[in-house]
């Protein structure tokens, strides 16, 4: 089946859509990565130096209201709202781009590469910072080598203060010295656990108490951004996985030890077994994972390599559908079939979208942003498919088309719309007997023919 | 009640080897088969609460009477002055409203423990050995069922509310073959008896959904049977769909699983986040030990007389670095606390054996050395409370668990 029209839109796109119109296959898929990033530009979210500046200014609203100025109170609480709205607004602009794309593979791999990279406002400092984070870092480098996205992700003030490196101090550094402050271990851990290595790797406590070292430096000002403070930094060599980092602190030997680990056997194993494992199959086939690996390997961690190496092997085009779509997808799958048009989402009210989308996602397990963990959402079925998160999406698709959609389709026809031939003839038959148009497209949405992937 | 014995010595890495292939599973044990434990339901109460993130062990219960607790934690002591428990413990400030439970005999811990994960100090894998309760330092891929699961394998008479999952995180420690139910308190589900039908044959053809939809909808008409004024959810469009924002909040959790407990439930399982203090730990801890604290005393005050019939046991992936880092927080450890409250414990004590704080007695001249596997605790709470066979629990529920002496853990 490979090159399947259905399958690459519902397997690696956003889902089949009755106005995109785009023939999906492998070479399409990748020609939307290659071509100019329209949806970006229509569907903005807010950079992060505003994410800074509006931080910036709630603190000063903060501080006059501890001093009792006048109005305060009210300006406090009026600013929490707009940075709240704002906040869903980020969400609102995500999905648009989901539900507008051609076939929407860029938006699938940027969720991927977001939840690799897991990022939230835990301390509640910087809400919209995590979309700002997935925009900045990661959207521009989706085809780039690894390294080049690794330096970035690694340099980002979002990952730098979710995983507290902006306060990891080299003990023997100037400032160290001077202040007494010393390393945090989280980010050299998660780095080698998480996003490169994984951890069945060879790496050890001191690989990890070394790299903490070396990572010192990296800092950030809400003023300016990124910043990196060599006075902060650890001095002496550092060995990392055997090979030792030595000379002055510099961001260069950071970028140098990063671009290292990138490249590693395990790395490229680590991460194409991610990839095959989230677009094509909880446990993905062997022979996939090593076709894509020694892709990586031979390019030295291109991704876009990886992503066709992933296309051009069979078993990545294997029925049946595997997979769950995770509840934010599966949003975005819905609207898209039922061809929503994107400005429909964000003519909705601020309470309306937290009603019908952000509230639902929540109820399925997903809150908006919000990994409980920094591995990220849970890749396998049986996470997804629990009684209480399964009634939430069949209470979505029973309730929220009619809200947003006046004239709901025949189920007879939305049921080729959104599945193609991937309806099973079960499906078909029961769109055919529901009582209403709502209730038949509720049912197919709420299906496990549209729910997998 | 019938118990059985497992003759005959085996070796427990010929045991571990073993339990390898068949995955640990009592049903595909052969000699298990024919295992009949306390036939459900019983009459006590268990809940089973992961704290995941890994808790500061020496935070929450202070080894202040250990000459050298104090030089390692030079930020994290200057709060309010720690609630003393015995001679060389206090309890963190910030668990103060515990001190009434404690002094009841109804709140307990156990001091330098863990599982038997080591070295890598991963949340992730620290926390599925936790929930398999296996016995190796490394997670078994073949072993995809957790511990209360394994023990609920084994019992006639069961049925899905025996043993509850609440909330929306994946609680490993309660999947598996055996049946269990899995709810939060804000979910529903309304659907007209028709669609009712056909999504009932939509979902045939796929056993995971079709089990969760009929899960779900039977959850759904008992809550909203008993509580229909309670049961939250999207109930139509009328209502608001929910909080937005975060997970409902815990002590909402507690209450859920409370109401469960008072009816047909006799375990339940859930998790409360937010322990990985890498940074700034006073301030983390006190969020999530309030979180702790409101569950326990919601538990209690829910429950009425059936907190005399219950054991909560807190339980979390792995503790913390003895020293303080350099950002006033600290790193994985290794060996931690295990809290335990409820009407049928012994509480009013710490349990285990404590190591000691020297640089020298510390695990790898870092942590907090394990003195106890967690697991043990587990066991003899489970023992105690469901007669099970202490064979059944250190080769079958916790492969390769050496039990040990009963710590008396229960009234």
């Amino acid at each position: 089946m490979a090159n399947d029209p259905t399958i690459a839109a519902i397997r690696f796109g956003a889902g089949l859509s009755p106005v995109s119109g785009a023939q999906a296959d492998a070479a399409a898929l990748m020609a939307e990565l290659a071509a100019p990033d329209a949806q970006i530009a229509a569907f903005p979210v807010m950079p992060s130096t505003e994410v800074w500046s509006q931080a910036l200014a709630v603190k000063a609203l903060r501080r006059a209201r501890q001093q009792n100025e006048p109005g305060a109170v009210a300006r406090v609480k009026a600013a929490r709202a707009a940075v709240a709205e704002r906040e869903v607004a980020g969400l609102v602009s995500f999905m648009q781009r989901g539900v507008a794309a051609p076939i929407g593979f860029r938006e699938r791999l940027q969720a991927f590469w977001a939840n690799h990279f897991t990022v939230v406002n835990k301390t509640g400092t910087y809400p919209s910072g995590p979309a700002a984070f997935a925009d900045e870092a990661l959207r521009p480098n989706l085809t780039a080598s690894f390294a080049t996205m690794l330096r970035a992700v690694v340099t980002h003030p979002m990952m730098l203060v979710y995983l507290d490196q902006v306060s990891s101090v080299g003990p023997k550094s100037v400032f160290g010295q001077r202040t007494g402050k010393g390393l945090n271990e989280n980010l050299g851990r998660e780095l080698m656990e998480l996003h490169t290595l994984g951890v069945g790797a060879p790496y050890t406590q001191t690989d990890v108490r070394q790299l903490a070292k070396l990572l010192t430096g990296l800092g950030f000002d809400p003023k300016t951004g990124f910043v990196f403070r060599a006075n902060w930094a650890e001095p002496g060599p550092k060995t990392v996985l055997g090979k030792t980092y030595d000379g002055p602190p510099r961001l260069e030997t950071i970028y140098a030890a990063l671009d290292d680990i990138a490249v590693r056997p395990e790395t490229a194993h680590h991460l194409c077994l991610k990839l095959a494992t989230h677009f094509v199959a909880d446990t993905p086939d062997a022979d996939l994972v090593q076709h894509m690996t020694a892709a990586y390997s031979a390019s030295g961690g291109e991704l876009g390599k990886v992503y066709a190496a992933m296309l051009d092997h069979p078993a990545a085009w294997a029925l049946p559908y595997q997979k769950v779509r995770l509840p934010y997808d599966y949003l975005v799958a819905g609207l898209r079939a039922l061809g929503v048009a994107p400005q429909t989402l964000s003519d909705l009210s601020p309470h309306d979208q937290r009603k019908l989308i952000l509230g639902p996602l929540q109820l399925m397990g997903q809150p908006f942003e919000k990994q409980p963990e920094p591995n990220g959402w849970p890749e396998a079925a049986q996470a997804w498919v629990q009684p209480q998160m399964l009634a939430a999406r069949i209470q979505w698709a029973m309730a929220v088309p009619a809200a947003v959609m006046p004239d709901l389709p025949d189920p007879r026809d939305f049921v080729r719309t959104a599945l193609a031939d991937a309806a099973g003839p079960a499906l078909v038959t029961a769109a055919a007997q529901a009582e209403t148009r709502r209730a038949g497209v509720g049912i197919i949405l709420a299906s496990s023919d549209f729910n997998r992937r | 009640m019938t118990r059985i014995r497992l003759d005959g010595p085996m070796s427990r890495r010929l045991f571990l080897k073993g339990s390898a292939l068949v995955g640990c599973s009592l049903a595909a044990t052969p000699f298990l088969t024919s295992v009949t434990l306390a036939a459900a339901p019983w009459d006590q109460r268990l809940v089973v609460i992961i704290l995941r993130g890994a808790m500061d062990g020496l935070d929450v219960v202070r080894p202040v009477g250990d000459p050298a607790y104090a030089a390692y934690r030079p930020t994290l002591l200057t709060g309010d002055p720690a609630l003393p428990l015995t001679d060389m413990f206090a309890l963190h400030p910030d668990l103060g409203d515990l001190m009434p439970l404690w002094k009841a005999g109804e709140l307990g811990f156990a001091h330098a423990v863990s599982t038997p994960y080591r070295d890598k100090r991963s949340h992730f894998d620290g926390q599925d050995i936790l929930e398999a309760g296996t016995g190796l330092d490394v997670p078994e891929p073949s072993v995809r069922d957790g511990w209360l699961n394994r023990m609920l394998q084994g019992v006639p008479g069961m049925t899905a509310e025996t043993a509850f999952a609440v909330g929306r995180d994946e609680m490993k420690v309660l999947i598996g073959p055996a049946p269990h139910a899995a709810w939060a308190p804000d979910a529903k589900l309304v659907l007209s008896a028709q669609s009712r039908r056909l999504l009932g044959k939509v979902y045939e053809a796929d056993p995971l959904f079709h089990a969760a939809s009929m899960e779900a909808m039977d959850l759904s008409d008992r809550m909203m049977a008993e509580a229909p004024d309670k049961a939250g959810g999207m109930a139509g469009m009328a209502a608001p769909v929910a909080d937005p924002g975060g997970k409902a909040q815990p002590d909402k959790i507690a209450a859920f699983a409370a109401d469960q407990l008072k009816q047909a439930t006799r375990i339940a399982a859930f998790s409360i986040n937010g322990w990985d203090t890498h940074n700034g730990q006073r301030a983390a801890l006190k969020r999530a030990l309030a979180t702790l604290s409101n569950t326990i005393l919601t538990l209690k005050a829910d429950l009425g007389p059936v907190w005399k019939k219950t054991t909560v046991l807190a339980m979390t992936e792995f503790g913390r670095t003895a020293r303080e880092n350099g950002t006033g927080g600290t790193d994985h450890g290794t060996g931690g606390v295990m809290l335990m409250a409820g009407g049928a414990v012994r509480g009013g004590k710490i349990y285990g054996r404590w190591p000691g704080l020297d640089d020298a007695a510390l695990f790898e001249q870092r942590d907090l050395l394990p003195t106890a596997d967690v697991r043990s605790y587990a066991a003899w709470a489970m023992r105690g409370l469901y007669g099970l066979d202490s064979g059944v629990l250190e080769k079958t529920i916790f492969p390769g668990l050496d039990m040990g002496a009963d710590p008396g853990l229960l009234l």
